[in-house]
């Protein structure tokens, strides 16, 4: 099939619109946390690319058009955080202490992880920096010498994880405040988890997006200290 | 037109977004320098928000799309979780649930703690 499929320029796109909106009508009918719209389409569509004998690379020279306008789609959160500004004025100081603990956590329970199970050095350095998005995460963990691919993966699947777990964690803990929520999906599980807040409510998706850049950044910083910790 | 002129504003922005990427020592990728930048621009008044209002509010609305891609692509990386295989879903989910617990809970406080204080 590779051959078919390699010649066509738009099979790569369509089929992942097509099983994301299969997604969102799986969700729509079994309002369970599994049937999450890009978990489901994910896993679709490595499930036809095995069954069908179709080359990774083959499926990306189409759907590489999506991923184009990623860093653009970034850019514009700066949208919805404009306009939830006076909000943000008024709660930053919730805002930040909720970012900075979020981001101490993660670098604390990755080292106690680490450190339990005897990972050495490198494992740990490559693991550190997965909370963040992909694009600062993968920088800092090759700054420390880390495993780049092990990391993006680390931080994927923490964003899908992040996305289909929020809902039940908030009920569980009982997390109601919007701007919390926000914080919490945009520190635990960057863009992917943004997304789920913006599905939630506008002040969730903008303090989520808030969240990204600033517990990136704090990241940087954290993750290099963190880093010369013996595991 | 409306919305080509809009586009071409968010993707000028993230052109500078990369050229502040190139320029910079720092591991902070463009996009976050562009939204930055356009936050600032939108603070300052030098962008008014109905210059990139409608296609923006596109753009982040079919965002999780985009992550698509590259997720598939886990499945050539496969092999180098093989040896991590126990450590990393415990690292994945242990992680994740504490991280949006606690900065969740002490946004939540926080916000609690000073209402209480203001009233």
């Amino acid at each position: 099939m590779n051959e078919f499929f390699g010649s066509t320029l738009f099979f790569g796109a369509v089929i992942t619109i097509a099983f994301y909106e299969c997604g969102i009508l799986l969700k729509r009918k079994f309002k369970l946390a599994l049937f999450n719209p890009l978990l489901i389409c994910v896993v679709a569509i490595i499930l036809f690319l095995v069954l069908t004998g179709t080359a990774y690379s083959v499926y990306y020279d189409g759907a590489k058009y999506i991923s184009y306008l990623l860093t653009p789609a970034t850019v514009c959160l700066a949208i919805p955080l404009y306009e939830q500004m006076e909000l943000l004025k008024k709660n930053w100081k919730a805002v930040m202490a909720g970012i900075l603990s979020g981001v101490l956590t993660s670098l604390t329970t990755v080292f106690a992880l680490a450190a339990l199970f005897h990972t050495g050095r490198a494992l740990y350095v490559t693991l550190l920096p997965k909370s963040v998005t992909t694009a600062i995460g993968v920088g800092i963990a090759q700054e420390l010498g880390g495993v780049v691919t092990i990391t993006a993966a680390a931080i994927i699947l923490t964003g899908i994880f992040g996305n289909m777990i929020a809902q039940t964690v908030y009920r569980v803990f009982h997390i109601t405040e919007p701007i919390a929520r926000g914080v919490g999906l945009g520190t635990a599980a960057h863009a992917i988890g943004t997304a789920r807040a913006m599905e939630m409510g506008e002040v969730e998706g903008a303090m989520s997006s808030l969240s990204i850049a600033v517990a990136g950044v704090v990241t940087v910083v954290g993750a290099s200290l963190f880093a010369n910790l013996p595991v | 037109m409306k919305y080509i002129k809009q586009m071409g504003i968010i993707l000028a922005i993230s052109f500078v977004g990369e050229l502040l990427h190139h320029f910079l020592p720092l591991p902070i990728p463009a996009s976050i320098y562009g939204l930055a930048l356009m936050l600032l621009m939108l603070q300052t008044k030098l962008l008014r928000l109905h210059a990139v209002r409608e296609t923006g509010k596109f753009l982040v609305e079919i965002m999780p799309i985009m992550f698509v891609p590259a997720m598939v692509g886990l499945v050539d990386d496969w092999h180098y979780l093989k040896p991590i295989w126990l450590l990393f879903p415990i690292v994945v989910v242990v992680v994740t649930i504490l991280v949006m617990l606690v900065s969740a809970a002490v946004t939540q406080l926080v916000i609690r703690w000073e209402k209480k204080r203001d009233e």
